[in-house]
């Protein structure tokens, strides 16, 4: 009798859901690996489907730059992206803000029993957008399944690798004073963005999540300028603007003075704020970068970042001084002085 | 759009300068001019705008206890916990009350991670809705604050009672204004002693919407101290700096209002009539920092007991003392300020609140510490 012919039921995508088989590493497995992400994220390391991936050595001279970021954001989908997308620029962006070229992604995934496998696969595919609009591959990965109400649907852990150019330094403790401080746009969308879809937190806006990849308006800046005169970059996500700030001074043994009125802020953004007794500059960016840099170079360094879509409401918002305390402080638009200090615990709104 | 062309008429920075201007001019240097704003509103807004930096030295603000959060004694939080960690409760609560300390080293938030169903809401009307989709659970609203929040929340017991939910109460720990400052009024060191130097009040802005100003007038009759009541602009609050300083220099004691926008003589009488079906007096409240305070709060009248999570649960009260080195108790009075507390920026920091000051953006010393802190080191490195 003839052995009959390998026959795998596809994938429903439209009503099936994730269940225990498909973190078990057996054939449910292979087949969601096979028919949903190698599919989406098709690259000649993914497709060899080995335990690791083989990627080549960079150039000489040049070093590697590794960044990992886990993301667990509820709603899973928000006005802008989803934890796809979001999961790619996280960590590209952690990878560019050292002032390297991301190059490679791992991807890991916890999936929560019963997730709808039409979710996952938007999310999937949103990933997969994501990392091909940014220039990146994600090359391996692992998916594991946790029962009903041990997970929130879908947690992704991203792990970038890039290649760092030989004699550049960029990083948290090279601001000087009289440095410049920049920042690539208006502030808060990301945060207020979900913050507007959270249980019992309903109120309608218009504002969208600002996540984006930064890696091009880095290169391009980079590009623009002497080496070693852009000495800090970083992308203030949780914590928002003042949090990333005050790592900096803390970090460089320096003072920051922020300009109120310079800092970009939608009216919309503002608005919510507002109404939420929230602070703007704690609230979460996506596609946001700080950039401190040489005062000589200030000028053309916004110029280059306001022709770039992903800078084009850049700013200048602050100097950086001489402080032994390493405090932010910032002049109000009201013309009144205050500290902006770090934000401790979750930022709650205030109720009268 | 609109409504933040609105609000920044209110932010205006050369407004201010000429405001600014102004109250030097009219302060005299010989003279002391020591007003309490009264609310956590107020001083939210004077630190976040940087206002102090703005007025010249003799003319100072003493913050009052008028920040809900800092006013709420550790026994009522501990009650809150306990509906959840001991009933299985889920209790709903503002987001301010999360990091409030507790006995035992809790704290809602601390309850929250030993597993106890503790829910932030924007509204009690959300807690209302988390009744509704939870009908085999217990839902607690944990309600606190002044007369601004207690229509809110007179509204869902009555809704509540409309409906007949059975699985709905409220913790209520609504406190009241006009007593806690006459118990400042009435303290020895206003009083007697004269060791707290007060030279007039900046009057809430969303309290006096509810309740009027006809409540303040006693003070300034009774305890010779001018009032304005004023907005929670930065504007708002110089503004009214600069009319007390008038009132001051002309030896004047009355109530006026700089918030005539929202506030008027009686207040809003639809929601005192509210207000007053649902609750009725209590003969004392206590106080974080103030003790027991006649008169001063609000409990949910027997008709509406059923829906009142005191007597649906058989809650007690016990009263804990705070920390021996905590002085939230003498700056929530005025008398010290949040430097001279030795916890302060030490073992007392927003990220470990020891006392309740600390806790929430309003209380007097997490003001100081986020917004202020600069200038005493300012001070000392001089």
């Amino acid at each position: 009798m003839a052995i009959k012919k390998d026959y795998l039921r596809p994938i429903d995508f439209k009503t099936g859901r994730i269940d225990m088989n498909h973190g078990a590493g057996g054939r449910a497995a292979a087949q969601l690996i096979e028919e949903l992400f190698a599919r989406a994220f098709e690259n000649p390391a993914l497709r060899e489907s080995n335990d690791g991936a083989v990627l080549p050595a960079p150039p000489p001279g040049h070093r590697l730059v590794m960044a990992t970021d886990a993301h667990v954001i509820s709603p899973l989908f928000f006005p802008g992206g989803d934890i796809g997308c979001l999961s790619v620029h996280g960590t590209v962006n952690d990878v560019a803000m050292m002032g390297a070229q991301p190059l490679y992604l791992a991807a890991s995934f916890i999936l929560e029993e019963g997730y709808p496998l039409a979710d996952l696969k938007r999310l999937v595919d949103s990933m997969a957008a994501a990392a091909r609009e940014a220039g990146v591959a994600i090359v391996t990965g692992d998916t594991k399944v946790v029962e009903q109400g041990k997970g929130d649907g879908v947690f992704i852990s991203t792990t970038g690798v890039g290649w760092l150019p030989p004699g550049r330094r960029i990083a948290g403790d090279q601001a000087r004073p009289g440095d410049v401080v920049l920042v690539s746009g208006t502030i808060g969308e990301h945060g207020v963005a979900v913050l507007s879809l959270r249980e019992s937190l309903e109120f309608e806006t218009a504002i969208t999540s600002d996540t984006a990849a930064l890696n091009g308006l880095t290169a391009t800046m980079l590009a623009a300028v002497p080496e070693g005169s852009v000495r800090v970059l970083r992308d203030p996500t949780r914590g928002g603007l003042a949090t990333t700030l005050n790592e900096i001074t803390r970090q460089s043994g320096v003072g920051i003075t922020l300009d109120e009125a310079a800092i970009p802020v939608l009216p919309q953004v503002e608005a919510a704020c507002e109404l939420l007794g929230l602070d703007p500059l704690y609230v979460a960016n996506e596609g946001k970068l700080v950039a401190i840099c040489a005062p000589e170079v200030a000028d053309t360094l916004l110029a280059t970042m306001r022709e770039h879509p992903n800078g084009h409401a850049a700013a200048r918002i602050g100097v950086v001084t001489e402080d032994p305390h390493r405090f932010v402080q910032m002049t109000t638009r009201f013309g009144g002085r205050r500290v902006v200090d770090w934000l401790s615990g979750e930022q709650l709104p205030r109720i009268c | 759009m609109s409504t933040m062309k609105y609000i920044d008429e209110f932010r205006d920075g050369e407004i201010a300068k000429a405001l600014a201007t102004k109250i030097r001019a009219e302060a005299q240097p010989d003279r002391r001019y020591h007003f309490m704003e009264f609310c956590g509103g107020h001083t939210h807004a004077l630190s976040r705008y940087g206002v102090p930096a703005l007025l010249p030295d003799n003319v100072q603000m003493v913050h009052g206890p008028g920040c809900p959060v800092c006013v709420l004694p550790i026994g009522r939080t501990d009650q809150a916990i306990g509906l959840a960690l001991d009933h299985g409760a889920i209790v709903c609560t503002y987001g301010d009350t999360m990091r409030v300390p507790a006995s035992g080293s809790l704290s809602m938030q601390r309850a929250k991670a030993r597993g106890a169903d503790i829910r932030m809401v924007y509204s009690p009307a959300d807690a209302l809705k988390i009744a509704r989709a939870n009908p085999s659970r217990e839902v607690v609203f944990f309600a606190i604050g002044f007369e601004t929040t207690t229509p809110p929340t007179a509204l869902v017991i009555r809704q509540a009672a409309k409906e007949n939910l059975p699985n709905f109460s409220v913790l209520c720990c609504h406190v009241l204004t006009p007593s806690a400052i006459t118990h400042i009024l009435e303290s020895p060191e206003v009083k007697q002693w004269g060791t707290v130097p007060l030279d007039g009040f900046v009057g809430p802005a969303h309290v006096s919407i509810l309740i009027g100003s006809a409540p303040y007038e006693g003070f300034a009759r009774d305890y010779r101290q001018p009032v304005v009541i004023a907005g929670f602009e930065p504007l708002d609050v110089m503004q009214a700096i600069l009319m007390l300083i008038r009132q001051v220099n002309e030896g004047r004691h009355e109530v006026e209002n700089e918030f005539t926008r929202a506030v008027n003589r009686d207040g809003n009488l639809a929601a005192q009539k509210l207000v007053a079906e649902v609750f009725e007096l209590r003969e004392s409240f206590e106080w974080r920092g103030l003790g027991e305070v006649a008169h001063s709060a609000l409990r949910i009248r027997p008709a509406f007991a059923q829906w009142d999570a005191e007597q649906r649960f058989d809650l007690a009260y016990r009263p804990v003392p705070d920390h021996k080195q905590c002085d939230c108790g003498a700056i929530l009075r005025g008398v010290k300020r949040p430097a001279d507390c030795k916890l302060f920026a030490t073992v007392c920091t927003p990220e470990n609140p020891m006392g309740s000051c600390m806790v929430s953006s309003e209380g007097a010393c997490a003001a100081h510490y986020s917004y202020g802190r600069w200038k005493d080191i300012a001070i000392v490195a001089a």
